[in-house]
């Protein structure tokens, strides 16, 4: 066992004797609900609860027959870039000693880059699992909205997120994700990935054949990007067309206002969403006092600084006279960011960009200004924002070895086209 | 001063709202942040209307009972609870 922080604990779930993870250990973010093993969130919030129930991936994971050897550590609730905002202590970067692992599911990230678990699972509301697969030097998928179940997922923004795997191959995460995909009655936005022309042999489609793959390069996505970081993208682009794969520049307007729409609509749903811990059904007791008195209490004692931000936020921006300025505006900007995706799409297998605009930062350099660390997710959040599957695979490191991600991003259930991008390099 | 600049008196009342109480540092450093972050988000004035297609399928299905939480496992994460039940603070 290293010592990262990287599990918040190491409960270890067997899965069946048989099956197509048999033999393998798969760590599980703890936002991810497991049947009799603590679900904290990284949050002193859920500090001690256990959930009665499993989360329909753990399920899927324990009948394919793998491990689960401990959950992992993360940003509190999910919000956050860097698994600092945990209540169980920040993640180291086994990768780039001095950073962080980015986030939110750092723990995820760090178990499968320090050899500690074979795989992972992530959940991916703005880019949490592929900033810290970036950041790690790992491999990150954030599956189409509606592939995976996220019944069990202790939810951040309902509307943007999915839970995806990490591992260090593509072939590896492929498999992983080949697992855990297919529809769920008991989450109804789930979809039929049959019905959208395609299939689940994903771990197949991992053959790393580029030849005469059409990729489009967003500027407006390498426009703000740290030198070091384009310099690495690019390489990594010429060694897909020396494999036989083409690129051609896209503009993609929209992503201007993407990572600011996603903050507005995140937030919001945020707001919602946490309303349920209120210290009766779960959570911290509030103590003494009505009703509002005693909520508020159990929230101020369980909720970090960066929770309380978003959700008051969150709370601001639906509050009467500001909900056209933000949230109707932000979901003109979905519409808008779907639209351009779709757009490029027609004339492009896959987009590819920087997973992330900047190398890992240096541990306990962002917590204090919160705005640059939103904005560091603007490569990441219009993928969520355009329900689309986008892959992160490792695009090598900089010249002072900080590890650099690359995306791509494919059509809606077009899984299998990224899958098979990605395992030319990785 | 923009006009995306909030106080600390709107900072308390937002709280208030979303039930969460504050300490002062928190309600100084959000007051900054907030100015800030709004200021950001004021780049959404810019984003043209755009049509929404709504790709909506009905997910309903017939309302039959199913196996649930036994009480006791509903019960069990509840910081207090009495004769089978959650106990929340006074109404009033």
């Amino acid at each position: 066992m290293t010592d990262y922080n990287a599990y918040i604990a190491t409960d270890t779930i067997e899965g069946a004797d048989d099956g197509p993870l048999a033999g393998r250990t798969v760590a599980v973010k703890d936002n991810i609900s497991t049947k009799g093993v603590q679900t904290t969130c990284g949050s002193a919030m859920l500090d001690g609860y256990v959930p009665p129930y499993d989360a329909t991936v753990v399920e899927r994971l324990k009948d394919a027959g793998a491990t689960i050897p401990g959950k992992t550590n993360m940003d509190e609730f999910g919000m956050g870039t860097t698994t600092e905002t945990s209540a169980y202590g920040a993640v180291e970067n086994p990768a780039a000693e001095g950073r962080v692992p980015g986030g939110s599911s750092g723990g995820s990230a760090a178990v499968v880059a320090a050899g500690d678990a074979d795989m992972a699972l992530g959940s991916d509301t703005g880019g949490s699992v592929r900033c810290p697969a970036a950041f790690c030097g790992v491999v990150g998928i954030k599956p189409t909205y509606g592939l995976v179940s996220r019944y069990g997922l202790v939810a951040y923004a309902n509307s943007l997120e999915q839970i995806g795997p990490i591992a260090r191959s593509v072939e590896d995460a492929a498999e992983l994700l080949e697992v855990i995909a297919g529809p769920d009655e008991r989450d109804g936005t789930t979809r039929d990935a049959r019905e959208h022309g395609t299939d689940y042999d994903f771990a197949a489609a991992a053959d790393g054949d580029v030849d005469g793959l059409s990729l489009g390069v967003p500027t407006e996505l390498l426009d703000g990007a740290d030198e070091r970081v384009v310099e690495t993208f690019w390489d990594a682009i010429d060694e897909l067309e020396a494999q036989g794969a083409s690129y051609h520049e896209v503009d993609l307007p929209s992503v201007e206002h993407a990572v600011e729409a996603y903050y507005v609509i995140a937030m919001s749903e945020a707001s919602s969403n946490l309303a349920r811990f209120d210290g009766v059904r779960y959570g911290q007791d509030g103590g003494e006092g009505n009703w509002n008195e005693s909520f508020a209490q159990s929230r101020e004692a369980g909720f970090g600084e960066e929770v309380k931000r978003r959700v008051l936020l969150g709370t601001y921006a639906l509050s009467a006279g500001y909900h056209d300025k933000y949230y109707k505006k932000a979901q003109d900007a979905r519409a808008w960011v779907k639209q351009d995706f779709d757009e490029a799409l027609t004339d492009a297998d896959v987009l590819a960009s920087p997973t992330m605009p900047v190398p890992p930062m240096k541990r306990g350099e962002s917590l204090d200004d919160p705005l640059t660390m939103y904005l560091a997710d603007a490569n990441t959040t219009p993928v969520n924002l355009a329900n689309l599957p986008a892959i992160s695979v490792p695009a090598g490191e900089t010249d002072d070895g900080l590890p650099v991600g690359l995306q791509l991003v494919g059509p809606a259930f077009g899984e299998k086209t990224i899958i098979r991008a990605g395992s030319a390099l990785a | 001063m923009s006009d995306n600049a909030v106080d600390g008196d709107e900072v308390a009342h937002i709280a208030d709202l979303a039930r969460i109480d504050l300490d002062d540092g928190e309600v100084e450093r959000f007051t900054e942040q907030f100015g800030e972050i709004l200021a950001a988000f004021e780049a959404l004035d810019e984003v043209p209307e755009t049509d929404r297609e709504a790709d909506l399928t009905n997910v309903m299905r017939p309302d039959e009972v199913r196996e649930g939480l036994t009480q006791e496992e509903a019960l069990q994460n509840a910081p207090d609870s009495e004769a089978g039940q959650f106990k929340g603070p006074k109404v009033s």
